[in-house]
């Protein structure tokens, strides 16, 4: 085994910023003053928050150091299920940083926006593409914002039928985001239990699909990294009922160039540029959550959309179908970019290889961590395998325990306790851009804690150790909230 | 989390499914969370509870009890008007899982029709509904 | 390709090692009907050198400083932003890591979000702010439904001089709930005008924005008054320029219960709308019912400081259908975007910043006033103001477009009755010159 990532490295105290400073300093070049002072309003007047005055080294230190707290892609292997946490490559950073695009304006005339609106445009058509379903919106800022766009949808589909249905179909392994969806449409969640084999069956979907079902809210590939193999008999129930199918496709970096979604029965479908199209997540966002949906739904999407003629671009708000606005302007356009630059980057066949080898590296850990950790499926997996921890709960060890260890050899955890139907879930998603040596050393380590585990259990119970901090008092935290200082 | 005969369920109790308890105290009810629910939701960092005022019917959602990583609503077990709320569980509300048939009662109401309480279950019935639930 | 590190030797022992015959076979559980059977038709890849041409040329198809003027504000502002605060945010282990679900190994993350919370709540003047929500328009509608279920009542009132884009976000989120929205007229001073609701007790929320959509500081006090003077109806302030607040005094000193806006001006790019930051923070009686991520202090288990994500109990992974909204990603990079920002800034510079920007928008109303264009509405303003332009302006407008002078925002698509209307900022980038170049070049129009 190679020598571990993991280990202690030099780490600085830093206060809380009003900790440190002195009145009078600062760390802003003020522009000059070349106009005279204007009286202004002495009611309307406050005394200015009370910000600390900090030097400009004061702040450059005080982030510097915070940021050295902090686990990263650029640190290390992430494998955090469902989130893709994938390379983010840093000539997207460059584009998106071009004085061309940080400055413009979103309310300046079309003409003044045609390198804007030519990137919005086409990325549209690729993102249509490689989903199947053509008509893309780029307005939702994250994925959960793109399934309130998809249930508004759903709504407004609906509505133009001269109907109003009350409820929704909801698998038990989907994300929390997708019941919270639906609740903001006045839907009511009608949760639908997978089978043995960790899929929907179609019977028990056809057991709840009635005409008063808007449609199904499904994950696929799934939470528990497997394909919805019947995929096509479940919609064709939903849509015999006259019910929509909505794809979250936070999974996507599984299919892609490999599964047509349109194909497989599915009307709406969300994407999110920071999983599958290698945006950073900036520590919980900025997202971008585009809306792909089928030709028939094309009315239905947020306005204003961005049309072509004859080499020009604009902006158009005649769509009297559409469900509204969902955005101040038109989403995050600066994380739009940097998909772009990803999709124009990778092209057609290495995006399909990039599904494949997220999916042969999660079949690899998946085969050689089967004997070591319990795998409550065991059947072919897509870009991520969930395991739990049955094996060792002899121990007195838990998944919490493996997580919190797994930080002392340098990695970052993968997603636990979710998805809920496995109960102390390990859920393993390593990215196509982690390379053989560096999942070789994942798996070791987890091989490592689990001999660990039987022999010296104490280490589990007591990591991690290494990191700035220790395990955290989060009941506390819960019972006395201090949110501001 | 405990096994079932580790943790006690008072005799002059009556139980729901929902796994709340009521006693009747004269003309008022008082209304908690049993020693099962208390311990299923671990360290309990807040209780949300309806004003003095307040009516409710049989069944109805009356507040929230939340720990870390879970939150559960509380059902009505019987109709009626809120009398009393435990202040304490505000400030304090890990009183619920130290104490939960005592200190850690959560509100008196004024019941419209004290004989609902016999609809609800008894210790044994509710012993029983656990062991099944376990298996 | 440089982001797919396998070789073939690789995947073939990858492949064996895993039980599989080749990288199609991965797929054997995918049914054959819903496969591709034709690679996708997407563009040839291009080279790192290729895409930064392709890329830079279409950068340069759009307006924007030095080459053009643009004194556009309207919810998105040209701020300078310190090289210092790009620098920091570029940092991979910012921008790279994930929400701060494993605490020990996320304090940087979490320690600047929780100071981003307590500049914002310091800046507002309230209790408790989130970790953010995705921009402004979406925050004030979180607000409004906020509200609605904090009192359960079925209609909010909302202010015309409230952002019109942000009103349409709002009527959106609204649309499928049945909630109804009352809106609100602007009086003759550009300020909203609360008389036809002063008394109605079926109103969940009065929202207005300060400085609003005119530029206009409306009243908060007396629009505080008024909404209270009903019990159970909740002040909604929203805001587009947070700027503003480093003069005013700030929406939780003058009652407020929510206020919730956009903090792009706090160093973040104006990158076409987007990625902005919706800052969103309440009083304290009303923290559990709030929308969106806390970061909370507390200690580990040898007694240090740390930060964790809490009150979670509120949230979507948890609560499911019953969380207080579906957010989970936010705009978290961009928060800690505007820490940055406001830490650069600090008490003294925030404060000058502010005046500053008065002051230039004034010298320019002034200028703009003395060349014989008028500003109709009276009320104080920060750094945008409305301004009646002659008849047909719009052929004057474009000609200055031609000079790459954008001379603000026609009104008149969002405000019918405002023709010829035009809503101008300046900030701390306008210098004087430019300023007297712009009364100069639309003078000289006039007189055409």
């Amino acid at each position: 085994m190679q020598e571990s990532v993991g280990t202690k490295g030099l780490i600085f105290n830093e206060p809380l910023l009003w900790e440190k400073g002195s009145k009078g300093r600062s760390g802003f070049s003020l522009p000059r003053r070349d106009v005279d002072s204007f009286p202004v309003d002495e009611e309307l007047c406050g005394d200015g928050p009370d910000f600390p005055d900090l030097g400009e080294t004061d702040v450059v230190r005080h982030f510097t150091r915070l940021s050295q707290w902090n686990f990263s892609v650029d640190s290390g292997m992430y494998p955090l299920g469902s989130c893709t946490m994938k390379y983010n490559p840093k000539t997207n950073e460059r584009q998106a940083a071009l004085p061309g695009f940080g400055g413009a304006h979103p309310l300046l005339p079309a003409e003044l926006s045609q390198g804007v609106l030519q990137i919005m445009y086409e990325l549209e058509r690729y993102l249509g593409e490689i989903t199947g379903l053509p008509a893309v919106t780029l307005q939702p800022a994250a994925g959960a914002h793109g399934e309130l766009t998809g249930m508004l949808i759903f709504y407004a589909y609906h509505q133009s039928k001269g109907s109003k249905r009350s409820k929704i179909i909801i698998p038990d392994t989907a994300h929390g985001t997708n019941p919270a969806s639906a609740t903001l449409c006045g839907y009511k969640s009608i949760p639908v239990k997978s089978d043995e084999n960790g899929v929907l069956a179609p019977a028990d979907v056809a057991a709840v699909m009635d005409d008063d079902t808007a449609g199904i809210m499904v994950t696929n590939p799934n939470t528990l990294g497997l394909f919805e193999d019947n995929i096509q008999e479940v919609s064709k129930i939903v849509h015999d009922h006259g019910g929509l199918v909505y794809a979250d496709g936070a999974n996507m970096n599984a299919v892609m160039g490999i599964v047509n979604m349109a194909d497989s029965g599915v009307d709406v479908l969300h994407l999110n540029l920071h999983k599958t199209f290698a945006t950073p997540h900036g520590g919980g966002g900025p997202g971008s959550g585009p809306v792909c949906v089928t030709p028939e739904l094309e009315r239905f999407l947020p306005s204003p959309r961005v049309i072509e003629k004859d080499g020009k671009y604009r902006l158009s708000e005649d769509y009297p179908d559409s469900v509204g606005k969902i955005h101040a302007f038109y989403g995050n356009f600066g994380v739009q970019i940097k998909a772009y630059a990803y999709i124009r980057t990778m092209g057609a066949a290495n995006l399909k290889k990039a599904s494949q080898l997220a999916v042969l590296n999660a079949n690899y850990i998946k085969a050689a961590l089967k004997d070591t950790y319990y795998l409550p499926y065991n059947r072919p997996c897509m870009h991520e395998c969930v395991f739990n921890d049955k094996f060792l709960s002899d121990f007195k060890v838990s998944t919490l325990d493996v997580a919190k260890r797994l930080m002392e050899y340098g990695f970052h955890p993968p997603t636990v306790y979710f998805p809920l139907v496995v109960a102390g879930a390990i859920m393993i998603e390593p990215t196509e851009t982690e390379c053989k040596q560096d999942i070789d050393m994942f798996i070791d380590a987890m091989k490592a804690i689990a001999r660990e585990a039987r022999e010296n259990p104490e280490l589990l119970h007591e990591a991690p150790t290494t990191p700035k901090v220790r395990r955290l008092d989060e009941i506390t935290a819960a019972r006395k909230p201090c949110l501001s200082g | 989390m405990k096994e079932i005969n580790e943790l006690t369920f008072p005799d002059d109790l009556r139980y729901t499914k929902d796994h709340e308890w009521a006693r009747l105290e004269k003309d008022h009810v008082r209304i908690g969370i049993s020693d099962y629910a208390q311990d299923q939701l671990g360290d309990i960092v807040f209780v949300e509870l309806p004003q003095v005022g307040d009516e409710f019917e049989k069944g109805d959602e009356f507040g929230i009890v939340e720990s870390v990583k879970a939150a559960s609503e509380m059902y009505l077990p019987i109709s009626g008007t809120i009398a009393m709320i435990n202040a304490a569980l505000e400030p304090n509300p890990e009183i619920v899982n130290n104490s939960p048939y005592d200190e850690g009662w959560m509100m008196l109401i004024k019941p419209d029709d004290p004989a609902e309480l016999d609809a609800l279950m008894d210790k044994a019935a509710y012993l029983e509904m656990l062991k099944g639930n376990e298996s | 390709m440089r982001y797919l590190p396998h070789t073939q030797e690789e995947i073939a022992a990858m492949l064996q090692t895993a039980g599989i015959a080749d990288l199609d076979d991965l797929f054997a559980n995918v049914p054959k009907e819903c496969r591709r059977s034709a690679p996708l038709n997407l563009p040839e890849p291009l080279t790192e050198w290729e895409l930064n041409d392709h890329v830079g040329a279409l950068a340069d198809r759009n307006a924007t400083a030095p080459d053009y003027k643009v004194y556009l504000g309207a919810g998105s502002y040209d701020h300078f932003i310190p090289a210092s605060v790009s620098f920091l945010l570029g940092r991979g282990e910012f921008s790279t890591a994930y929400t701060p679900y494993q605490p020990e190994i996320s304090q940087g993350t979490l320690h600047a979000i929780y100071e981003y919370q307590s500049l914002v709540c310091r800046l507002l003047g309230m209790d408790v702010a989130n970790a953010s929500m995705y921009d402004g328009a979406s925050g004030l509608a979180e607000a409004l439904l906020m509200a609605l279920r904090i009192t359960r009542k079925t209609k909010v009132a909302v202010s015309r001089a409230i952002h019109p884009l942000y009103r349409r976000v709002v009527q959106t989120y609204l649309t499928p709930t049945g909630y109804e929205i009352i809106e609100l007229p602007y009086l003759e001073n550009g300020r909203t005008d609360l008389s036809s609701i002063e008394n109605r007790d079926d109103l969940a929320a009065v929202a207005v924005q300060s400085p609003n959509f005119f530029g206009c500081i409306e009243d908060l006090q007396s629009i505080s008054d008024t909404v209270h003077s009903t019990p159970k109806r909740l002040l909604v302030t929203s805001f587009s320029e947070p700027l503003a607040y480093g003069l005013l005094k700030s929406p939780g000193m003058l009652g407020a219960d929510i206020a919730c806006g956009e903090g792009q001006s706090f160093g973040i790019p104006r990158s076409f709308g987007g990625p902005g930051l919706g800052m969103f923070a309440v009083k304290k009686a009303y923290m559990r019912k709030m929308p969106g991520r806390l970061i909370g202090q507390t200690k580990d288990i040898d007694g240090n400081r740390g930060f964790v994500l809490t009150l979670a109990a509120r949230e979507q992974h948890i609560r499911r259908e019953k969380a207080t909204s579906n957010i989970c990603s936010n705009q978290g990079l961009c928060a800690t975007n505007a820490v940055m920002y406001m830490a650069s800034l600090g008490g003294t510079g925030i404060r000058e910043l502010a005046r500053l920007n008065h002051d230039k928008a004034h010298y320019l109303q002034n200028e703009l006033d003395k060349a014989g264009f008028a500003a109709p509405f009276a009320s104080p303003f920060f750094n945008e103001f409305v301004v009646r332009f002659p008849d047909n302006f719009e052929k004057t407008y474009n000609q200055l477009i031609a000079k790459k002078i954008v001379a603000g925002l026609p009104l008149a698509s969002y405000y019918p009755e405002l023709a010829d209307h035009y809503l101008l900022c300046a900030t701390e980038t306008a210098s004087r010159e430019d300023l007297d170049n712009l009364v100069k070049e639309v003078r000289s129009c006039k007189n055409q």
